[in-house]
């Protein structure tokens, strides 16, 4: 039976859904602007937050009105308050784009220390992340956000293997500490975005199959005591 | 499977396999369910579910009308007594599982009078005593205070709600094992509801509380668990933050969501 | 405004005025023919009455009160004629209300509804339609010769008791079945028997209905006259019946009951089979005071009902 908040929750979804494609295009661009020593990109990114802000809010106001009027049940009631968080995980990765953004403006300063290959390969294995929690939220897919936690792995290992190179030309030359430390930062940033995208995941598994379930099996209540 | 502190509840009440036909007409298939004690069990589910009917089985009202017939079993504990059996005196289970119903029913007596009928006729409690039952009674059912000056005045004078409460008063007088309510609220309005529920989720760590409601948010608010029933079938129970967060059966969920009935 | 089913072709002011006037008009024609036809009524109604009085009242005066019937017209009174007709009541009360009252518990409350209540349900509404003569027929038959009763005020009423208890029980099972079932319910619910059901609440609330059940059947009784012809009432009576106590041991005398009798209506038709003009003017008098006497029972009936209806609040 088709029902007038159902055409509320598909517009919840697609709310979602462009903050999801905002942001992804937030992360993108960041990456761009520092992989081509763009500063003007990089400050457009900056200035772009706040809209991402806004639709973090209307999204939560969206979601409290449907609680406070529709008294959601069950389904419905996971796929509100995962809605509601969903949208502060996004916001997150926004603000984390903006830090990267800035890095690369500071980077921009000084000449590129060596040409990047682990952050952009992060930073794409990263949003392939996104998109496919973003995908599992909308088809309801447990299976593929449960694949998208797994995916955490190989931003984890990389993290640590670009820790690692930078720390050796820290070592060798203290002149790079600067531009390395940044850098590090940088890697941080799109390791914490992945983070974000597996918290999702989680969100959208819980959404899909419920807490575990606890049945009360009648002869279980045994205590008939005389 | 039962988890943790849900393993072991004392239980009140147990249907087996009942089953009950109005004549021809097969109102109950098979209903086994559990009432466990000192809380409340909410009975859900569809006009003409058979929520009602299962619950007038638990007080034998439907004996009072000819050509009704119970089948299965319907244990009253700590005795584990079929109370469902032709055996069983129906006004002995009356004696002990009191009933409130949907349309508030006082006695076209006065206040006091209302309250006391119940242990009149049981000749069981001497005049002073009765006194203090009904002060007892009245201040269980939230009524006293605003009663207490105008005991003897009639019971119809009072608001829809305080005669519902009234009605409350005069159940529990009798000190009932079990109380039943049939829908308590839905001839009530909004603040008399609300203090009919707050009364409910005071008396149910007292007595054990069966209720039928079409409200679904009042069953979500005031009961522990919470039974779904659909064409005089049971279909699930479960806590009631589980029939309400996530239900197992394909058939609750679309009932709890509002897709249907 | 256009609007997209035509609907406002339908709707404007000059289309839906001839419609509107036609009905109005025949409002006011039924109106009309309502008030003429109960005028007509009441003015029947008040010219038989006004009759009545004009004829009769120059006869009501104390003595006319308080005197026996006599051969001379103006010397007649009804004193035996009202006394007999106020025991005659009593009695049908006392033979009618436990039996009927009785009979509708039983039918209401206890018997199993079925084909055979249904039957005895029928049989009871049709004895109220007999024609109140075959009741006489009856009580000659059984109370006079059978149970050599006599021609007694008991016979009077028993016969007019047995008249009125179909009419007893209708009313009274009518009162029980205003109840309702909740009322019902919420005793049972407390543990109650029936016998307690019964006796707590469903007598007490429908006493209203009862009583004015009651009244108004004995309102009818009153009036019965051939019934008690039947039964052998007198039509000359210069004595009142014994009185119902004694000097001695119980000192109380039921003797009074076994007493030949008259009533109201039989004196009046005794006076209205004379040829002399007088006697009708007395007849005419005694009617007065039986309508009295009716209206006050009626009255008394509506006040009853209208003081239980006031604590019944369903």
């Amino acid at each position: 039976m088709q029902r007038h908040v159902d055409e509320e929750f598909a517009e919840l979804k697609t709310q979602i859904l462009r903050m999801g494609g905002l942001v992804e295009g937030q992360v993108q661009r960041a990456i761009r602007a520092l992989v081509e020593r763009d500063a003007d990109l990089a400050s457009q990114v900056i200035e772009r937050d706040a809209l991402v802000n806004s639709l973090d809010v209307e999204i939560d106001e969206r979601c409290i009105r449907l609680l406070a009027l529709q008294a959601p049940a069950a389904s419905d009631l996971r796929f509100v308050t995962t809605a509601m968080k969903i949208s502060t995980e996004l916001e997150r990765m926004s603000d984390l784009a903006e830090n990267i953004s800035e890095r690369a403006i500071e980077l921009n300063e000084e000449p590129q220390l060596k040409p990047y290959i682990d952050i952009p390969r992060m930073a794409n294995w990263t949003m392939t992340m996104v998109r496919e929690c973003l995908d599992a939220f909308v088809r309801a897919d447990s299976k593929l956000a449960r694949k998208v936690l797994s995916d955490d792995d190989f931003v984890d290992n990389l993290t640590h293997q670009l820790f690692r190179e930078l720390l050796s030309f820290m070592i060798e030359n203290p002149a790079t500490i600067s531009r390395a430390i940044r850098l590090t930062f940088i890697g941080k940033y799109i390791e914490r975005i992945a983070d974000h995208a597996t918290n999702i995941a989680e969100l959208v598994v819980y959404m899909v199959e419920g807490k575990i379930v606890r049945h009360i099996d009648p002869s279980a209540l045994l205590d008939k005591s005389l | 499977m039962a988890t943790g502190s849900d393993a072991r509840l004392p239980v009140k009440a147990e249907s087996k396999a009942l089953s009950f036909y109005y004549g021809a007409l097969h109102a109950l298939k098979g209903i086994s369910l559990v009432i466990p004690e000192r809380h409340a069990t909410a009975l859900i589910g569809p006009s003409g579910c058979g929520k009602t009917t299962y619950l007038r089985c638990l007080n034998r009202m439907h004996d009072l009308y000819a050509g009704n017939r119970y089948e299965g079993e319907v244990f009253l504990y700590p005795e584990g007594v079929n109370i469902v059996a032709p055996s069983v005196d129906p006004i002995e289970i009356r004696m002990r599982v009191g009933m409130v119903f949907q349309k508030p029913n006082p006695f076209p007596k006065s206040i006091y009078e209302n309250v006391a009928y119940g242990l009149r006729i049981r000749q069981s409690v001497r005049r002073t005593e009765l006194d203090e039952a009904v002060e007892r009674a009245l201040r269980d059912a939230a009524l006293w205070t605003e009663v207490k000056d105008r005991l003897h005045e009639p019971a119809w004078a009072l608001s829809g709600g305080q005669q519902q409460r009234l009605c409350i008063a005069r159940a529990l007088a009798t000190g009932p094992e079990l109380l039943l309510f049939d829908e308590p609220t839905s001839a009530l309005d909004p603040t008399a509801t609300a203090r009919i529920e707050e009364l409910v989720t005071d008396l149910k760590q007292r007595v054990t509380i069966v209720i039928v409601t079409h409200n679904m948010q009042q069953a979500a608010r005031i009961s522990d668990f919470t039974a779904f029933m659909y064409e005089g079938k049971l279909v699930e129970f479960d806590r009631t933050e589980i029939i309400y967060t996530n239900p197992s059966n394909k058939l609750t969920e679309a009932y709890v969501t509002g897709r249907f009935g | 405004m256009h609007l997209e089913n035509d609907i406002d072709k339908s709707t404007s002011i000059g289309v839906v005025k001839g419609p509107i006037q036609r009905r109005k008009w025949t409002d006011l024609v039924f109106a009309a023919g309502g008030l003429v036809t109960m005028v007509l009524a009441l003015a029947v109604l008040l010219a038989l009455l006004g009759q009545l009085v004009m004829d009769g009242i120059g006869r009501l005066s104390w003595q006319f009160l308080t005197s026996y019937p006599s051969r001379f017209p103006t010397q007649a009174g009804i004193l035996s004629a009202w006394i007999g007709t106020v025991i005659v009541m009593i009695l049908t009360a006392l033979a009618a209300v436990p039996l009927g009252i009785g009979a509708a518990i039983y039918l209401e409350e206890y018997a199993r509804h079925n084909w055979v209540t249904d039957l005895i349900e029928i049989n009871i509404a049709n004895l109220a339609g007999v024609p109140s003569i075959v009741y006489g027929l009856m009580a000659l038959g059984l109370f006079v010769y059978q149970f050599h009763l006599g021609h007694s005020f008991l016979t009077a009423g028993l016969t007019l008791g047995m008249l009125i208890l179909p009419m007893v029980i209708i009313a009274t099972r009518e009162a029980i079945r205003s109840v309702p079932s909740q009322i019902r319910e919420a005793s049972y619910a407390l543990g109650a028997t029936k016998w307690q059901t019964v006796r707590d609440h469903v007598v007490p609330y429908s006493m209203g209905g009862t009583l004015t059940g009651l009244i108004l059947a004995l309102s009818r009784a009153v009036g019965e006259t051939a019934p008690l012809i039947t039964v052998g009432a007198l039509s000359f009576i210069a004595f009142l019946p014994h009185p119902p106590w004694q000097s001695t041991f119980p000192f109380f005398s039921l003797q009074w009951m076994f007493d030949p009798f008259t009533v109201m209506p039989i004196q009046m038709f005794n006076w209205v089979s004379r040829p002399q003009e007088e006697f009708h003017l007395n007849a005419a008098a005694a009617g007065i005071i039986l309508m009295l006497m009716t209206l006050v029972m009626n009255a008394l009936a509506i006040s009853i009902r209208a003081r239980f209806r006031a604590r019944i609040h369903w």
